[in-house]
């Protein structure tokens, strides 16, 4: 016995393309701007503030140094050092891949709508069984999180002085957006307590997998919001460093 | 009474129903008076009474509770008793197919026996031994998240909607969709389950097909998080098992078994 | 006509019916030895138990330690007006906590107390909370847990099969004959011992909480053989059934509504159950607000809201309270729990509740009042059962759950039901497997007579007149409703008969378009059989039973009488037709008298 034949993609006759559309043009814009960005190799710090896409910064060469790991003789971009590890984490997050399967590999493009490819493996093989590092990138991106900590820190601090401009709360909100992130996350989800059978035992981590519980369930939100709040931290860091814009001093 | 309740303004309902079994069939229109409160089961029954004794449909509750009525409504996954009518613009043509990801049966029936097969292969709950006084017992923190799996009504719209199936027949022998993720689920993290069922979630159950873009949580009219709450906790636990040996490392060094 | 094909089977016990009690039965057989088969007319755990919402009575003492069987058997006696079978409920109210522990053995999760244990709740009629439960989907819990548990132990399943007709031999049942939904095609069944576990018939009514499996199958079916039944007039309209909107009406509200702190309102805001307590129930109802309100914290002393008095009593109020023009819009009265317990406590303890209101009636329950009136949810009567076997009055065939009767009496309580069907389905598929053991192997079907079975089934297709069999039903659920409905009097009941005859004889000149494959029409046909045949018993019953009880209350015989008090109202059919007599009930020993009698 066959299932129902029918001809169409798909018997929906809502806009069921104008969401993964919708991703493509965001997904796609943050790409090409990111990257854009990352080969510049200049124009990411403006005193007191460094570009998250820059940070932590780990060569000599850097215009502001996080951490002097690599010498004089690296000249290419140092954010081609650091972004791999943000970057990986969202390209194996869990939202991300439902977003991204949709969108860009229609697989399947919306509910009851038909995939564009024949065959199908999902995981199951190489490249996308990689997939299953996402929590190596997860704990790989904690220090990174503490470097842009650290740069929202210093960010008050202009030239010795104590101070407050407008990219200093752009640098913290940066900081604290990309940290929910990380920790709404779902392997963060099962390794805080999701992996027990017992929450009686483990009252501690019950609290915090009842936190990140909640907080997961907004992950697609705070995965939006912190990837467009991290493009426009670079962009208003970048438009300093130009001289385009004046910072906006509050103290 | 019921039956004198027929609304007074003559409004119709316009319909568009598969006729047909799998060696072919059609999309039909009926029309049929519409009452307040309809929803598309009992349009569906009106067009029985009054056009078509022989239309083909499950039900049985009409309540949602028992999964039975499941169809694409408009091309959309749902439960027929659970789609009211007046979610539609008033004089639109409704279509209702049967679900696509199982073979036809005849009109809104398909063969779900794919499900029932499916579930025999689940290895059963396998209880601790009792406590020392004889009793049992579970606290409430660490059963809601398996009450909540509970809740499943087994309308299969989830495994309908499963594009791991729905698109690509020939990986039905090598993956249980999400219904029966959902229940692995449901007996991994049940407090007194001594059995592990990791390494059939990885092979036998095909979890590593799913690419949780969540259709099934989308559809599911229980409301379970399919995805967030038992697949992605279980790809995670596959994850700790077989692809993470830090976690391995560090399991060993602590002498705990998983 | 002769020689339509069909297949056949060889089982010990067939058990047919796959609800709580049928896979309970099933499970039962199957752990005793026997080849079991398991035959359900829909899918597998869809059955009707899915939609019990409220719990399992069982004395476990879990929340009160004051609770024992003894209290919960006499809260079934008095609940049940003392017509019922005295050993079914000491069986019942004795053996309900193992059953239900043993759920928890099979991976069923019921709500927790603080200390681990199961938890349980109020419900009417039951003095102390006492059901266990989870959430409002209790049902749900059950059939899953005993579904999966049977699928373990790989018993057979023959799932959207159809049983039409018990086959006998030497004057035992040693078969079964129906057909596939699927393919329409016929299947003989041939077995030792069948249980029936079928369920009810409250599709003959227009108003009722059961779906359209509920087509009274096991009791036409066991009337046919010549098995007795009992106490066909005794039908529960529970009273909380969803008025409004008209396609939704009769789908059940539950009890634990009310268990959970919900009250009911006329459209005056009167909680009106205040004016019909009945002196039975005084000594142990609260009599004002205060009280009734208090009593949800503290039982010991304080007496129970009359909102939990047993179905038959706030049914029949909510009846005279619309009747007396103090109704809703809708006709119905309010269940208003959205001002007496935070939303929070509301989504936790009744979700489906909530759902079922929001999205089949637009109706926020956490922030408005219910509209509720009352709907045929329950038959009492049933197969006459050994209390201690569960065997009909003929041989090799038994009987559990509701299409069984007798424990209930005259009314049964909420959370009874789910208990029974555990109970009995065990006790029943038990004694079938024993009974299976011990008999010969069953003669082969006599084939003339199965040749007369398929040629009766198949006959709607022949060219016999133009009469619609959804046009049947609808007419035979009207006329029970207004003429056999919760008031019930003479004439009227007369009058049912003869319409009732009149759709004996259109049944017979039923036309069903279309062919054998999966044909709801076809199907529908051959339910009418066993819907016009328990309606007529039913209705043949009440009109023998001239005195008010329970769940049959007659306006021309508005009191209960003593005369009806100690007996059965049986029901038998010789020779095509239905004879009625009242026989005495077993007589109740000594020491339980005194517990069912003692005032507390």
């Amino acid at each position: 016995m066959s299932t129902l034949a029918i001809d169409k993609r798909t018997l929906r006759q809502d806009t069921w393309w104008l969401e993964p559309m919708l991703v493509v043009l965001g997904l796609g814009a943050f790409a090409v701007y990111s990257t854009w960005a990352a080969l510049q190799n200049g124009n990411y710090y403006a005193a007191p503030y460094l570009s998250p896409f820059y940070s932590p910064c780990l060569a000599i060469n850097c215009e502001h140094v996080s951490v002097p790991l690599f010498g004089s003789w690296y000249n290419w971009s140092p954010a081609i050092l650091i972004l791999w590890i943000p970057g990986g984490f969202r390209l194996t997050c869990y939202y991300y891949r439902k977003a991204y399967y949709r969108s860009f590999f229609w697989s399947p493009p919306a509910c009851a709508v038909r995939d564009a490819a024949s065959g199908y493996s999902g995981e199951t093989r190489f490249p996308f069984i990689l997939q299953n590092i996402h929590r190596y990138f997860f704990w790989a991106s904690l220090p990174i999180l503490a470097f842009l900590w650290w740069d929202a820190i210093i960010a008050f601090n202009f030239g010795g002085s104590f101070g407050i401009g407008l990219g200093t709360l752009v640098l913290i909100a940066n900081a604290a957006l990309l940290s929910l992130y990380s920790f709404s996350c779902h392997s963060c989800r099962h390794l805080c307590g999701g992996g027990l059978n017992s929450f009686k035992t483990a009252p501690g981590r019950y609290k915090a997998w009842g936190i990140i519980t909640k907080l997961n369930e907004k992950h697609m939100q705070i995965a939006w919001t912190s990837l467009v709040w991290v493009g426009l931290t670079d962009v208003y860091v970048r438009l300093l460093a130009h001289g385009v814009i004046q910072d906006l001093r509050f103290i | 009474m019921a039956e004198a309740a027929v609304a007074g303004n003559g409004a119709e309902a316009k319909m568009r129903v598969w006729r047909g079994d799998a060696s072919g069939g059609e999309f039909r229109d009926y029309t049929v008076p519409l009452q307040e409160g309809m929803v598309v089961l009992d349009v569906i029954h009106a067009i029985q009474a009054m056009h078509a004794g022989d239309l083909a449909v499950r039900w049985n509750c009409k309540a949602g509770k028992c999964g039975s009525c499941s169809a694409e409504v408009n091309g959309k996954p749902r439960l027929m008793c659970m789609t009211r009518m007046n979610t539609f613009e008033p004089g639109e043509t409704i279509t209702v197919a049967p679900i696509k990801t199982f073979p036809l049966i005849r009109d809104l029936v398909t063969d779900v026996s794919y499900n029932y097969e499916k579930a025999k292969t689940i290895p059963p709950f396998k209880p601790k031994p009792k406590e020392a006084d004889g009793t049992r017992r579970m606290y409430q923190e660490d059963i809601d998240r398996v009450q909540e799996f509970h809740k499943c009504i087994e309308c299969y719209l989830c495994q309908d909607v499963c594009h791991v199936i729905r698109d690509h027949d020939d990986n039905k022998p090598s993956f249980a969709g999400p219904r029966f993720f959902v229940r692995v689920a449901s007996l991994e993290m049940h407090p007194l389950d001594t059995d592990d069922r990791l390494e059939f979630l990885r092979n036998e159950a095909g979890l590593g097909f799913c690419n949780i873009t969540k259709c099934c949580t989308e559809v599911c009219p229980e409301h379970i998080k399919i995805t967030d709450n038992s697949i992605i906790p279980m790809k995670e636990r596959v994850v700790t098992r077989f692809y993470d040996p830090i976690a391995r490392l560090l399991g060993a060094l602590g002498g705990k078994k998983s | 006509m002769a020689g339509e094909s069909y297949e056949t089977h060889d089982y010990d016990v067939v058990v047919v019916g796959a609800g709580g009690a049928g896979l309970r039965a099933g499970i039962e057989a199957h752990d005793k030895g026997c080849k079991t088969a398991i035959i359900c007319k829909s899918l597998l755990g869809k059955a009707h138990t899915v939609m019990a919402e409220g719990g399992i009575a069982a004395a476990m003492g879990n929340v009160w330690p004051e609770d024992n069987w003894k209290v919960h058997f006499r809260d079934t006696m008095r609940g049940g007006k003392l017509l019922n079978n005295w050993r079914m409920a000491q069986i019942h109210a004795q053996q309900a906590p193992d059953r239900v522990l043993e759920l928890e053995e099979w991976g069923a999760l019921f709500d927790r107390t603080d200390e681990g244990l199961i938890l349980q709740r109020d419900f009417g009629g039951h003095r102390y909370a006492r059901l266990a439960h989870v959430g409002d989907r209790t049902g749900l819990e059950m059939i899953r847990t005993l579904q999966q548990r049977a699928v373990a132990l790989g018993i057979d399943v023959f799932m959207e099969c159809n049983i039409q007709h018990l086959l006998m031999n030497d004057g035992r049942v040693t078969g079964a004959i129906g057909y596939w939904r699927e393919s329409g095609e016929l299947i003989v069944f041939n077995c030792k011992a069948v249980v029936l576990a079928t369920g009810g018939s409250g599709k003959c009514w227009q108003v009722t909480s059961n779906s359209w499996e509920y087509s009274g199958d096991g009791m036409g079916m066991a009337m046919e053989v010549g098995a007795d039944l009992i106490d066909m007039e005794k039908v529960q309209f529970h009273p909380t059934g969803m008025v409004w909107p008209p396609s939704v009406r009769g789908i059940l509200v539950t009890e634990g509504v009310r268990g959970d702190g919900g009250t009911l309102l006329n459209s005056e805001g009167e909680r009106f159950m205040f004016n019909y307590i009945s002196d039975f129930f005084k000594a142990e109802t609260a009599d004002n607000e205060t009280e009734a309100d208090a009593w949800y914290q503290d039982k010991k002393n304080n007496r129970r809201t009359p909102d939990l008095l047993p179905r038959d009593e706030v049914a029949r109020a909510i009846n005279a309270e619309v009747k007396a023009g103090r109704g809703t819009e809708h006709g119905g009265v309010y269940l208003d729990i959205a001002n007496r317990r935070d939303a929070e406590y509301i989504m936790r303890r009744l979700p489906s509740m909530y759902h079922q209101f929001k999205e089949l009636a637009d109706v926020d329950i956490t922030k408005e009042a219910m509209e509720v009136g009352p709907t045929c949810h329950y038959i009492m009567g049933g197969v006459r059962v050994d209390a201690d076997t569960s065997a009909t009055t003929v041989e090799g065939l038994y009987a559990a759950g509701e299409v069984a009767g007798g424990l209930h009496g005259a009314n049964r309580l909420g959370g009874n039901s789910l208990s029974d069907l555990l109970v009995f389905g065990r006790i029943a598929g038990g004694s079938a497997a024993d009974y299976a053991l011990g008999a010969a192997a069953a003669a082969a079907p006599d084939a003339a007579e199965v040749d007369r079975l398929t040629t009766l089934m198949l006959e709607p297709f022949t060219d016999r007149g133009e009469e619609n069999p959804y046009a049947i039903h609808m007419d035979l659920q009207r006329t029970m409703h207004n003429l056999v409905g919760i008031i019930r009097t003479e004439s009227e009941m007369l009058k049912a008969m003869e319409e009732i005859a009149v759709y004996k004889e259109r049944a017979a000149r039923v036309k069903v378009e279309g062919g054998r494959r999966f044909n709801p029409g076809w199907h529908l046909a051959l339910d009418l059989r066993c819907l016009l045949g328990v309606a007529e018993a039913a209705t043949l019953s009440a009109l023998e039973c001239k005195e008010s009880r329970g769940g049959h209350t007659r306006d021309d015989y508005p009191d209960p009488d003593s005369k009806y008090g100690s007996v059965n109202v049986v029901t038998r059919k010789q020779n095509g037709t239905i004879s009625v007599s009242l026989e005495p009930l077993p007589e109740m020993p000594e020491e339980l008298r005194k517990i069912v009698e003692e005032q507390v």
